[in-house]
């Protein structure tokens, strides 16, 4: 069976984040990059599968700065090919167009399924997995966890996840794309020294990419803002014996402790 | 072209409570805009809960068997038939586990333009805009709406929820149905848990600022000290330190207990949808600035472990 | 006398002399036998240079017989072992310079001997002395193992491992003391046997012989003399004989491979871990060096490092001592001596080709505990490196995945910020902004001292107090300081020592190209652990940093006049070792010349300098979650510290330091009555 992670790059939120002049965008320059914490669940379900079904993993990527390292990253963790996938993209590109441009190259290969990190924190325009599933015409299934393939390797079940812990066991055929909400164990690591090893010894596929579906109508953004917080808690200050007095106080008066202050 | 749609769900047979939210943000918009409110619900035996949707103008059932359960390929396919001919406005999706599939699913399939993760939509003028949330909260956007149609997925607990019942019309429309690729094998129940922290009074819940499990006596003897049940934010319950039935939040429970004691926790929007509506919120966290002391009544920036002792310590000498 | 001599072989019948050669040569050969597998084993391990041989030699022979190592902070087994050892020796050469004689010499030369005269009169009062020595160092042994009920003589095991037969070792220690005893014992009976039947001249100068010769007849049996003799004779001879061939196969193997170890040994391996190009994963038993396969026979179970450990003393499972004797008999068990001992830890490790040392051989949560602090290392009488061996085996955790979820968190962390907090790298000089001067961008400025702050100290509050205390301390005093700010990275020491050595290179690769735009006179660093790794495992170009650490620094100023203090202290305080300056590098006057020019009265823990107690944040223990367990090894230095008396201060000289013992001292409840205090805040209240 063969697996494709698509992998994207994400603002790391350690740095404040920065507008740009018009206030339309984020400014750019000043941000480093992560790889999106769900695509790196996707990835590890991807490789606990390989290890229990012998299926190939490989991982993709849309061209961007600081993409090569990630693409390494998933070939030291155990991927079978990484691939990258050539062209001038916007900083920024938003999930329709990645998804056209995905559509087309996983065309180009032998995929059964997609494991997709269920959401990125800049999912403006929806999630990518669903918008990739639509382009490529393939069946979807979000939020979902404990993947298994049948035994044929036609077919695969997994759980989706709804709210309140209820979970619905499903099953679709193949092709189809997966969006990952969490790997069956904790992503694994990647020691330095065997990323270096594989930036020597390894390569990364290129493919180009086929110009997008432009019928898409793209919305607008008007501007970004960051929030102004309505209400703030009212802050304990002091030593930690203040502060819990005050907050016994404070649970007393509601009413919602019954102790002698 | 028009009409404002809304998309409700009922995928325990039992209508959730983000259907009537977008009704009541829905009827807004339809009424400043001069359109009619439309609700539209796909599965199967939906004659009970059609009623309380009935705040829209018109209600669309659109029943078959097959649709009985929850699949994305099933019922993308008999809304893409439904939707289209209606030509709407805006279709309002609320941004569920279904609603996640459905609306870039839709977005993809009627080649409408998304926009996710909303919060809020108003009408500027005669243009519609939508304010989207991005980085977890961090930043916003103001989308301009400005083709029609357009679709929004709209995070639960954006709007204030219309009462259920009206006099709208109930239709029932034929569903389109084709052998969908995914299968409805078996709805799994969460594990029959010891406590139902809905029903809890109280709750000292537990985030990854606690450390790790080894420290979880603590807080037990805090949540027995004040009459509370313990409970936990996600990273927790994935790291396997307490069960899922404890977890609260958007894939947890969603709970409203007079006190809600958070420990640890930072409040990721997930979380924090799941509790923001608690009576009373109490924050303790080592970072000044994290997001839970937006919607906590009081914080207290202190180490847990040397705050929730001290805590306890003090309750048990008052008691 | 001067033809006092003694015939050998004397009254002997011919087949027992015969009998006698005969047993040399298979002795001999069990002997040559025993060493040649040991050293197959050896030779399996990967070559390593040796460098300075005779300077090694001096050295470890000094060390030997001055018993300098054995009698440190153990006066009793030091000066016990002393006298076994130049008793042994004295009898051992007076062996060998006696079948010299008699089995070359006079063989070839024609009845030439020396053994006679004033050579055999010394030669009889040396050796009875010392061999008298020798049974009373045996007796001295003897009492200690079964009377004083020492710790380190407790063989349990402190990891969940099945107990292995360790009644054995302890049966094998005995047969050792004993077997040696007996020897000693007997060869006087000889003695005294011969002195009883002959009444030689020289009997005055064999004072021990004399002695038992004095016994023998008080018993009347200087009459069968001369029977008794012939068969006791043979007895020690087999004895002696088969405790030659025994040597190779059990605890007395020590005998060579101790002294060897000692020649071979590098005491700052630990420090100065290889260059990356020469380091080697440690996975399988063929990546450890073949001196590390001889220390691993060199120990002799004497248990030191297991008393010293912190990590065993909180109740983790790590035992240096299990360690080395596991790797021991693994090592053994691959070249086939196999032994009920050998057995049972092969029973305990899964069936497959090529076990890994890390994780079969050795659990994981072994090696994660170690806190790196090297006291085993020093404790040591035998020159072990335990802690090289640790971090190559943690160097196969690391490429596996198999750590602590804290640990990777921090070392992702690291990678991507350079620190282990995950905070933005252009946070790392925010510190500054509280002090009313500004600080010197030593990227855009020439200093004469670039301060290397650390991690701790840059990120987290309260040490972000003790920073600014220190640049104010060194703003006072006018010298001439700046910063990297952002360009400062993790110096990377603890990151080597968790075995992440990729990170490590990355690390060292950034800070080096930062530092390679400057111009500085020399690095100065207020964090043991930078300190170390800056000194030792830096380089510029190939020469090395010029580094100091803060402590140094002061010290010079102060003996230079430069640094004055006008409001001396008069509290009573004590010193805590910080382990990277004072076991690692030997920095342990300077802070103690800066404490007591304060005017503070230092009273050391009983547990100082070489000794000390790590906090337990070293190796990456900071960064993993606690070893489950007791007492934590920061409180038991805090109560160790509450036993001085009239002492309420707490005085560290390393940042991660003052974090470990202030939550110690918080979680003991004593944070009133025994304040922790950075050694540069005594200096600032003080100048």
């Amino acid at each position: 069976m063969n697996l494709l992670v698509p992998l994207k790059l994400v603002p790391d939120l350690v740095e404040e984040l920065t507008l740009n002049e018009a206030g339309t965008d984020l400014d750019r320059d000043a941000l480093i990059y992560k790889l999106n914490e769900f695509d790196d669940q996707a990835l590890e379900e991807a490789l606990v599968l390989k290890e229990t079904t012998g299926a190939t993993v490989t991982a993709i990527a849309l061209e961007a700065p600081e993409i090569d390292q990630v693409l390494f990253t998933a070939l030291a963790k155990g991927a079978d090919r990484a691939v990258k996938v050539t062209g001038d993209f916007e900083p920024g590109i938003d999930n329709h167009a990645a998804a056209q441009v995905l559509a087309s190259a996983v065309r180009g290969q032998q995929v059964d399924l997609v494991l997709c990190g269920v959401q990125a924190p800049d999912d403006l325009d929806g999630q990518l997995g669903v918008l990739l599933a639509g382009a490529l015409g393939w069946p979807h299934i979000s939020v979902v966890s404990g993947i298994e393939p049948d035994s044929a390797a036609r077919a695969v079940r997994c759980h989706q996840e709804y709210a309140g812990g209820l979970m619905a066991l499903l099953e679709t055929e193949l092709p189809a794309v997966l969006g990952v909400q969490a790997a069956r164990q904790p992503p694994r690591y990647a020691a330095i020294s065997t990323i270096r090893k594989v930036m020597k010894e390894k390569q990364l596929d290129e493919v180009a990419a086929t110009p997008g579906d432009e019928t898409v109508l793209r919305l607008q953004v008007r501007r970004l803002f960051k929030p102004v917080s309505r209400a703030h808690a009212r802050m304990l200050e002091g030593d930690v014996t203040r502060q819990v007095e005050d907050l016994v106080s404070a649970l007393s008066e509601r009413g919602v402790l019954k102790v002698s202050v | 072209m028009a009409g404002i749609v809304v998309l409700a769900e009922a995928l325990s047979g039992a209508l959730n409570d983000v259907s009537l939210e977008l009704l009541s943000k829905g009827r807004q918009l339809a009424t400043a805009l001069g359109q009619p409110l439309i609700a539209v619900l796909v599965g199967d035996g939906l004659d009970a809960i059609a009623p309380a949707l009935q705040g829209a103008d018109r209600v669309l059932l659109i029943e078959d068997p097959a649709l009985r359960q929850f699949t994305p390929d099933a019922h993308e396919h008999a809304l893409t038939a439904a939707i289209t001919p209606l030509e709407p406005r805006l279709l309002m999706i609320g941004n569920t586990t279904a609603g996640m599939d459905l609306a870039a699913g839709l977005a993809a399939r009627l080649k409408w333009p998304l926009a996710a993760y909303c919060t809020d939509l108003r009408l500027d003028g005669k243009e519609l805009i939508a304010v989207a949330q991005l980085y977890g909260g961090k930043l916003f956007a103001e989308v301009e709406l400005a083709s029609q149609p357009v679709i929004v997925s709209v995070i639960p607990g954006s709007f204030p929820a219309m009462a259920p019942g009206g006099t709208g019309t109930i239709e029932h429309v034929a569903a389109s149905v084709e052998k969908s690729r995914t299968q409805f094998k078996e709805l799994i129940a969460p594990e029959a848990a010891d406590v139902d922290i809905r029903k809890a009074p109280a709750l000292v819940s537990v985030g990854r600022g606690i450390g790790g499990p080894e420290n979880l006596g603590i807080v037990e003897d805090l949540a027995r000290a004040i009459g509370a049940e313990v409970a936990a934010s996600r990273p927790v319950v994935d790291s396997g330190w307490l069960p899922k039935a404890r977890q609260v939040g958007k894939s947890g429970q969603t709970v409203k207990p007079k006190l809600y004691l958070a420990v640890g926790i930072s409040g990721a929007p997930e979380h924090l949808q799941g509790m923001k509506d608690a009576e009373f919120i109490v924050a303790v966290n080592t970072d000044a600035s994290a997001p839970i002391f937006e919607v906590a009544h009081l914080g207290v920036v202190a180490d847990a472990l040397e705050f929730v002792p001290a805590l306890t310590e003090r309750v048990r000498a008052g008691a | 006398m001067a033809d006092a001599t003694r015939p050998i072989f004397e009254h002997l019948p011919a087949w027992m002399v015969v009998s006698f050669y005969v047993l040399v040569v298979v002795s001999t050969g069990l002997f040559l036998f025993g060493w040649a597998i040991r050293a197959r084993k050896y030779l399996r391990g990967r070559a390593v240079p040796l460098d300075q041989l005779p300077a090694r030699f001096v050295r470890a022979a000094r060390d030997l017989y001055s018993s300098r190592t054995i009698g440190h902070r153990d006066r009793f087994a030091g000066t016990s072992h002393a006298l076994i050892l130049w008793g042994f020796t004295a009898l051992f050469i007076g062996t060998v310079i006696l079948s010299f004689d008699y089995d070359i010499l006079r063989r070839l030369f024609n009845g030439y001997s020396f053994y006679r005269g004033t050579f055999y009169l010394g030669y009889k009062l040396t050796l009875d002395i010392l061999g008298l020595g020798m049974l009373a160092g045996l007796i001295l042994m003897g009492v200690r193992r079964g009377w004083f009920r020492l710790f380190r003589l407790d063989y349990r095991r402190v990891d969940t491992r099945p107990q292995a037969p360790r009644r054995l070792y302890r049966i094998g220690d005995w047969v050792f003391v004993g077997w040696l005893f007996a020897l000693g014992f007997t060869g006087f009976l000889l003695e005294g046997l011969r002195i009883a039947a002959d009444h030689p001249s020289s009997a005055s100068f064999s004072p021990v012989g004399s002695v038992f010769a004095a016994g023998l007849r008080l018993v009347g049996l200087q009459h069968q003399a001369g029977a008794i003799h012939t068969g006791l004779w043979a007895f020690h001879a087999t004895i002696a004989l088969a405790f030659v061939a025994y040597i190779p196969y059990s605890k007395a193997v020590h005998i060579v491979a101790s002294g060897v170890n000692l020649i071979l040994r590098d005491r700052f391996a630990a420090s100065r871990l290889p260059a990356p190009g020469d380091q080697v994963v440690a996975g399988t038993l063929g990546d450890l060096t073949w001196k590390q396969l001889i220390a691993l026979d060199a120990c002799t179970k004497c248990g030191r490092c297991h008393e010293v450990c912190p990590a065993r003393a909180s109740g983790a499972p790590l035992s240096p001592r299990d360690l080395v004797l596991d790797l021991r008999e693994y090592a053994d068990r691959m070249i086939g001596l196999r032994t009920p001992v050998t057995d049972r830890l092969a029973a305990a490790m899964p069936a497959e080709l090529v076990p890994r040392l890390a994780g079969h051989v050795i659990p994981p949560e072994t090696l994660w505990a170690c806190t790196t602090c090297m006291a085993c290392v020093e404790a040591c009488p035998v020159g072990i490196e335990h802690v090289p061996l640790i971090v190559g085996m943690r160097q196969t955790l690391i490429e596996t995945g198999q750590m602590d979820g804290n640990l990777q968190t921090a070392l992702q962390n690291l990678g991507k910020h350079g620190n282990s907090f995950g905070t933005s790298p252009r946070m790392r000089g925010r510190w500054t902004q509280g002090l009313s001067f500004p600080i010197k961008d030593a990227r855009k400025a020439p200093v004469e001292y670039l301060w290397f702050v650390g991690d701790f100290a840059s990120y987290d509050p309260r040490l972000q107090d003790v920073s600014r205390s220190t640049a104010r301390v060194f703003q006072a005093l006018g010298l001439d300081f700046g910063i990297l700010f952002d360009a400062e990275r993790n110096a990377g020491n603890d990151v080597r020592r968790v075995g992440e050595e990729g990170l490590y290179e990355m690390l060292r690769e950034q800070n080096s190209r930062a530092l390679a735009g400057c111009e500085f006179a020399a690095i100065v660093t207020t964090d043991p652990h930078s300190y170390n790794t800056l000194k030792k495992e830096y380089s510029n170009d190939g020469t090395a940093y010029q580094v100091l650490h803060y402590t140094e620094l002061l010290a010079q100023l102060l003996e230079g006049g430069r640094l004055k203090f006008t409001r001396p202290l008069s509290q009573r305080v004590t010193y805590h070792d910080p382990c990277y300056l004072g076991r690692y590098n030997g920095v342990y006057e300077a802070p103690r010349a800066l404490i007591r020019a304060t005017g503070a009265e230092l009273v050391d823990m009983p547990r100082c300098r070489a000794n000390a107690l790590c906090c337990g944040a070293g190796g990456g223990r900071i960064w993993m979650t606690d070893n489950p367990g007791q007492e934590r090894p920061s409180e038991q230095r805090i109560r160790e510290a509450m036993t001085l008396p009239d002492v309420a201060t707490f005085v560290v000289a390393c940042p991660k330091d003052v974090t470990m013992y202030a939550a110690a001292a918080k979680a003991l409840g004593v944070e009133e009555r025994m304040q922790v205090k950075e050694l540069i805040e005594l200096v600032e209240t003080a100048l």
